[in-house]
């Protein structure tokens, strides 16, 4: 058992933090959820991939590096303790690509990844509908099929970086006569822009357009934008499922430098004597240490051949209440700066813990809510009987 | 890196597991608590012939250690059987005399922890704890104050614990054995093995209570189901597992950097030590919930476990005194 790094990680670390070192931004770019935001966060993903480091865990020939889960962490690592900017292609690079690379034929690999790996190409999902939300597989939008290919319809909603993303993917109901809700159902790939598609931009919380409703009339996909067998798309996407809240969602890197942060804010004039702030700080620490190293035994278990199944589930509720207390104990030790939005202009370190609580806020809620991952705890990893929801 | 226990890592808990769930140490732990050792130490020579205690004691002292990963296992199984009696206290005696450098004290001690004849306790009245685990029950209790460490002549009453098993008293009188700096470097490095071990006792612990606690939850039937499938016995008994899971990573990794004698170890521990034990107390205070008036009896061995998750809380470094470690410059 050790926690050794070999020299060739060391060297991939060093190479990653010396680019980084030059090319992050001085300033943070503007907050993605905005339409100057994402427009710099585009060109900040053509920057990474212009020197391969956007995508590093996947093939060279779709503009990745090879990488190893454990060298991806390392890439994260660095990452994040440098300050480089949010991911505005994370939809593409952590969900879809991953069932790409699992179901999708070559064609589609070759049309599809390079131009989201260099930003070209900007995804949002589309999986929510109103009245399908933690039930997924109750989702009513329609794909009927036409001459080569599919006619999209129906609504639907909280879909992320839609106001402003260039394609989407989802389910829709390709079989209503199936006998189970979750079969009949297709993923499919759409332009946004389509002819039939209506983007309405929803503000997040703080205002910001972070998500949107899609309303979608008879939306024409060729059979190439169609993922997998049509009537397989739940096993599909669930295929990957474990992806999304596992390893790739939320790497331990975002969370031990948000705690060296959280830390140097401590150290900068916290009370001293105030304890109970102390021992917040100390419990995001811990929490991110913890994080880091249970992943780090996720990435042993991978290599050994083992997989990541329903244990993703523990990491999607760590995380993500991790995430939540530790920005919440910053704008504690903020003091009255604590309550400015991101968009003052004296918000403390260019508002970046705004933004970052107001992001945090929504981890319990999104890739499968933290009471159905509970659910999935207790029955899958501790046995216990199905109720009901 | 591979941060996984090895295969053999693995048989060694499993056969520590089996040996220790066939020696029944719910009437070990009840029969130590009534002031009858015998049980107790029958087991803790089980525990001997298996190697536990030579992972503590170095090789030309008769053991196979210092080895922190494999103790730290071997805790994780004492904690899952609510092993009674100094175990902590008596690897954290063998690292103060390997450290201390004093090869007289060594040769004394060493070989009979080695073997499991010494059972010892260890007060370390630097770090403002009072009292000395089992000093009636010990074969030689070391005391440090200051720069001095003592063997005790005497102890004090007993004072109970929330823990029947862990008897507590002042160690009195004795005999200084050594004196001088290195005595203060090889407390510090005593009280972080004890930590580890706690931690890692806690987290055995934990994983006993949860399980227990699951299997009640899928058998008791309350409205016609089993309780085990209401959402809010279901939820409760998932963020019990989550504490477990993400502080066993934390031992292991404070286990591996204490055996690289890294100077950052202590930070390392404390994290583990204040995780492991809020997991452990965490699961008690479900095991209590979910089984009901039935968890608040004494005569339920739960409660042995229960009991234990509470005093291993404060033992070896409080939750505030952990906290403020981990944020030691």
């Amino acid at each position: 058992m050790d926690l050794d790094f070999t020299a060739e990680e060391e060297a991939f670390r060093a190479e990653a933090r010396a680019w980084l070192a030059t090319r992050v931004p001085a300033a943070p770019l503007p907050s993605l959820e905005t339409a100057e935001g994402f427009a710099a966060h585009r060109e900040w993903e053509r920057t990474l991939s212009a020197d391969r480091w956007s995508v590093v865990s996947w093939p060279e020939k779709y503009g990745g590096r090879g990488a190893s889960v454990l060298e991806w962490l390392i890439f994260e690592e660095e990452y994040y303790a440098a300050g480089a900017p949010g991911r505005v292609s994370q939809n593409g690079i952590n969900l879809l690509a991953p069932t790409l690379l699992e179901h999708g034929t070559a064609e589609q690999l070759a049309r599809i990844l390079p131009p989201m790996a260099s930003g070209e190409v900007i995804w949002a999902q589309a999986w929510s509908e109103p009245e399908s939300g933690s039930d997924l597989a109750s989702l009513r939008s329609t794909a009927v099929r036409a001459d080569g290919g599919w006619l999209l319809s129906g609504q639907k909603a909280w879909s992320s970086r839609a106001a402003f993303a260039d394609r989407a993917f989802g389910l829709f109901r390709s079989d209503p006569g199936a006998d189970k809700p979750h079969r009949g159902l297709t993923y499919v790939m759409f332009p946004l822009d389509a002819d039939g598609v209506t983007v309405r931009p929803i503000g997040r919380l703080d205002g910001k357009p972070a998500f949107a409703e899609l309303f979608l009339d008879n939306v024409f996909v060729p059979d190439e934008d169609v993922i997998g067998e049509p009537g397989q798309g739940w096993r599909v996407a669930m295929s990957t499922a474990g992806n999304e809240r596992g390893l790739t969602l939320r790497s331990p890197g975002r969370f031990t430098a948000a705690a060296d942060r959280l830390v140097a804010l401590w150290r900068s004039g916290a009370d001293p004597g105030d304890t109970a702030l102390r021992d917040r700080v100390a419990d995001a620490v811990v929490g991110a240490r913890a994080y880091r190293l249970f992943t780090y035994a996720g990435a042993s278990r991978i290599a050994a051949g083992g997989a990541i199944g329903a244990e993703s589930s523990l990491n999607k509720v760590f995380w993500s209440e991790l995430d939540i207390a530790l920005h919440e104990t910053a704008l504690d030790l903020l003091g009255p700066y604590g309550e400015l939005s991101d968009t003052a202009g004296e918000a403390p370190a260019h508002g970046s813990w705004a933004e970052g609580y107001t992001f945090s806020l929504a981890g319990p809620i999104y890739a499968g809510t933290n009471e159905i991952q509970r659910d999935i705890i207790a029955e899958r990893l501790l046995g216990l009987p199905k109720g009901r929801r | 890196m591979r941060f996984l226990l090895d295969d053999e890592q693995q048989a060694f808990a499993r056969s520590l597991d089996g040996m220790l769930a066939a020696a029944g140490t719910p009437a070990v732990v009840r029969a130590w608590a009534a002031g009858d050792t015998a049980p107790g130490r029958d087991v803790w020579a089980r525990l001997a012939e298996a190697g536990v205690f030579a992972l503590a004691v170095p090789e030309q002292h008769d053991g196979l250690g210092p080895l922190p990963v494999e103790l730290t296992v071997a805790f994780t199984e004492m904690g899952r059987h609510a092993v009674p009696g100094p175990v902590v206290e008596t690897v954290a005696v063998a690292a103060f005399l390997d450290r201390l450098g004093d090869d007289a004290a060594a040769a004394a001690w060493l070989p009979g922890i080695a073997s499991g004849k010494t059972a010892a306790s260890l007060c370390l009245l630097s770090d403002d704890s009072p009292y000395a685990l089992d000093a009636h029950a010990a074969d030689a209790v070391f005391v440090v104050d200051g720069d001095a460490v003592r063997l005790a002549g005497a102890a004090g009453p007993v004072q109970p614990s929330v823990d029947p098993a862990r008897r507590l008293a002042r160690p009195l009188g004795g005999t200084v054995l050594a004196r001088g700096p290195e005595v203060a470097a090889a407390a510090a490095h005593a009280a972080d093995v004890a930590a580890l071990a706690t931690a890692a006792q806690a987290l055995g612990l934990g994983r006993t209570l949860l399980a227990r606690t699951v299997e009640y939850a899928r058998q008791r039937t309350q409205f016609g189901v089993a309780i085990g499938s209401f959402q809010a016995v279901k939820h409760r008994l998932a963020d019990t597992l989550i504490a477990l899971e993400f502080a066993q990573p934390l031992i292991q990794a404070a286990a591996v950097v204490l055996a690289a004698e890294d100077p950052a170890s202590g930070r390392e521990i404390a994290a583990a030590k204040v995780a492991a034990c809020e997991a452990a107390c965490a699961a008690a205070r479900t095991a209590l919930q979910v089984h009901g008036a039935l968890g608040y009896t004494e005569e339920l061995d739960l409660s042995l476990w229960i009991r234990k998750a509470r005093a291993l809380r404060s033992a070896w470094g409080t939750p505030a005194a952990c906290r403020a470690r981990v944020l030691a410059p």
